[in-house]
């Protein structure tokens, strides 16, 4: 059986994930990692998947009468060699368009791998927080040059900071 | 005396380093500081970029406050600097500047502060205080130090 990506969306209330994860297991699906969120009132998830036919458990999720219902078949992915973040990204300020946009070009010309990242709206301030991976080759002092100068065109402050390493 | 206007985040202000200041020009602003913190009842610290001053005053009080048994009252920092500070712990904060949130940030414990007529030792939630007004006199905000938007970042009510 393939490995399939499951991602899933409706506006948030109580027994979305119940009813998704009923017909997953009706069809034999073994959910590994998964991902689920509300964001701003809509109800996310993102699954990878084992075990089911696609197009059946398609047709069958397509009957929750969710906003957006999409199941792909995907390649086994290799675990990659820069998953885990060695730095932290914070960006706030003023809302625009383009902030995201503006910041993770600079971070993938740098060869550096976005692990986690979230942005939240309120009112007019707009936070973003990105767990990276920095290339060995890729001082943070250069990263953090690149990033001063995105900060000053985009208008917003940046901090990059190594993640905390505690491991006990 | 008077109380002033809260700048909120994003402003530009609030992101700027602030100027030392000569101690003998401190007074207006150390007053206003001290009333505008007063006119909250939950404020424990304020500092001048807060009210669009941008000098190098904060004022704290921890007095009263549960987690701060040990408090030493009312603060006025002038010019401070950490000489020296020691431990770590996650605590939750909010900021008068940033009403949407609060947020889990890593402190320092212990630290041993610097400012015109004084030097102190604060532990505990009154140096977390110390130590947030202080980065309120470099541009920084509580946001700068979060993890994670998901584990560390919370919403709250508005008011």
């Amino acid at each position: 059986m393939p490995t399939l990506a499951v991602s899933a969306m409706g506006l948030d209330r109580p027994g979305i994930i119940a009813g998704v994860a009923e017909r997953l297991a009706a069809h034999g699906a073994n959910i590994t990692d998964s991902r689920m969120a509300i964001l701003r009132g809509h109800f996310a998830m993102t699954l990878i998947v084992e075990g089911a036919e696609r197009a059946a458990l398609d047709a069958d999720l397509a009957k929750l009468g969710l906003e957006a219902v999409s199941v792909t078949e995907v390649p086994e992915a290799a675990s990659h060699p820069r998953s885990e973040p060695t730095a932290v990204v914070a960006v706030h300020g003023a809302d625009h368009p383009g902030i995201v946009a503006a910041v993770t070009r600079v971070l993938a010309d740098g060869g550096v791998n976005v692990c986690d990242l979230q942005t939240r709206l309120a009112r007019e301030l707009y936070v973003m927080i990105i767990g990276v991976a920095v290339p060995p080759g890729l001082a943070l002092e250069e990263l953090d040059r690149r990033l001063q100068a995105v900060a000053s065109e985009q208008g917003v402050t940046i901090t990059l900071r190594p993640a905390d390493v505690d491991v006990l | 005396m008077a109380v002033r206007e809260i700048l909120l985040h994003p402003h530009p202000l609030l992101t700027q380093r602030a100027e030392r200041v000569d101690p003998a020009d401190a007074d207006g602003v150390v007053r206003d500081l001290l009333d505008t913190m007063r006119s909250f009842g939950h404020c424990v610290g304020i500092a001048a970029p807060q009210i669009a001053e941008l000098v190098r005053i904060a004022v704290v009080d921890c007095t009263g406050h549960p987690k701060a048994p040990d408090a030493q009252g009312e603060l006025v920092l002038i010019n401070p600097v950490i000489v020296a500070a020691s431990g770590s712990k996650v605590g939750r904060e909010g900021c008068l500047s940033i009403p949407a949130f609060t947020a889990n940030v890593r402190r320092a414990t212990e630290i041993t502060v610097e400012a015109e007529g004084l030097r102190l030792d604060a532990s505990g939630f009154e140096a977390r205080a110390i130590q947030h007004e202080i980065d309120h006199l470099d541009g920084l905000l509580f946001l700068d130090k979060v993890e994670s938007l998901e584990a560390d970042v919370f919403p709250r009510k508005s008011r």
